[in-house]
């Protein structure tokens, strides 16, 4: 089953500086007045790259309980 | 609400950190949270969370010690080596992390670094190494690289860099490594091992900044600075797999150097029990 996993933002803590956006492998998240949107999560398979690489811990990965 | 990771070893309240937009410290210093949590939930140790220590000096890098929530003390300027001796000796079986910055270990604290390198006493220190002063404005430091710009150097920089790595390890550091922000997972492997090694460890962490580095010398966006993380800092394996020419320009990403030297305060106990011996306990007199 997919969905066990989810991605949140927590948009207070984002400085918009684009790393997530730019190393997101498919495209999913984009910057728009400064700030992380998940621009298409149809796109995303959870690799954590975003939560790997924000510095400001403003994006993440849950783990949703069976 | 931030990830778990984060609401569990870090003091939330003072988050988001005050770290420029795009620096890679944030990232280094989640490296070292997961590196703990590797440890602490590893059964082949038996650790809690009180025998970790965070110690810090002065500088961007430092403020790390305020929102990483174990036992912490954010020291006077260079000096956070000298804090975490005291603390080792005080209590040997503590895993004594310092974060430091470039200049905060290289520079204002040179001397505590080489000394405590050549003793091989068990600390575990890790610098974010930004490649200048960043807090207070951008001026050069021990690693900004010969010829870049920085506020004191407007013409270019006419010193040549510290490879602190290849310092800690000429002055006698029995584990010496090179990490980076952009190889996060690989740095986090390497400072998980550097906490376990049993004497003095040095993790040399290239951090971005985007901010006072990056914008004096025309290096970019934080992608950007990131991108040629990727593209120059290669994994050791994979560095030792390439041409020497390929090679040209590039730095390896690893562990350095690793010898199995005795522990300072290993040492130091053979003494106080040689001591208590010839003296029946009472010391000298």
């Amino acid at each position: 089953m997919v969905g066990l996993k989810r991605l949140v933002v927590e948009p207070l803590w984002c400085k918009g500086c684009g790393i997530c956006a730019a190393f997101c492998p498919r495209g999913v998240l984009e910057i728009e007045k400064g700030k992380v949107r998940v621009a298409a999560l149809e796109r995303c398979v959870f690799c954590g790259q975003c939560e790997l690489r924000c510095p400001d811990y403003a994006i993440y990965l849950v783990n949703d309980e069976e | 609400m931030p990830s778990d990771l984060i609401h569990e070893y870090m003091r939330i309240d003072h988050l988001p950190q005050i770290w420029c937009a795009g620096c890679g410290n944030g990232v280094i210093m989640r490296d070292v949270a997961v590196a703990i949590d590797q440890l602490l939930k590893d059964e082949e140790y038996d650790f809690d969370r009180d025998d970790f220590v965070i110690v810090s000096g002065i500088g961007c890098s430092s403020r790390a010690a305020g929102y990483l929530d174990f036992n912490s003390i954010h020291t006077t300027h260079g000096r956070a080596i000298a804090f975490a001796t005291g603390i080792k000796f005080a209590n040997p079986k503590l895993k004594v992390i310092v974060l430091t910055g470039d200049g905060d270990c290289s520079a204002i604290g040179g001397n505590h670094l080489i000394h405590a390198a050549r003793r091989n006493l068990g600390l575990t220190v890790i610098c974010f190494n930004n490649h200048i002063y960043g807090m207070t404005g951008g001026q050069y430091s021990p690693t900004t690289p010969n010829g870049d710009v920085a506020a004191t150097a407007p013409y270019g920089n006419v010193d040549r860099p510290f490879d602190i790595a290849l310092l800690a390890t000429g002055a006698g550091a029995s584990f010496s490594a090179r990490g980076d922000v952009f190889h996060a997972r690989e740095t986090t492997e390497i400072i998980r091992k550097a906490i376990l090694h049993d004497g003095f460890s040095l993790v040399d962490v290239y951090s971005i900044c985007p901010t006072s580095y990056g914008r004096q010398n025309h290096k970019g966006s934080a992608v950007d600075m990131l991108q040629w993380q990727k593209e120059n800092l290669i994994p050791t394996a994979q560095f030792h797999a390439m041409s020497e020419q390929a090679r040209a320009g590039k730095k390896e990403i690893g562990i350095l150097a690793f010898n199995d030297y005795p522990e300072y305060t290993d040492e130091y106990a053979k003494v106080i029990e040689a001591c208590r011996k010839q003296t029946g306990g009472k010391g000298r007199n």
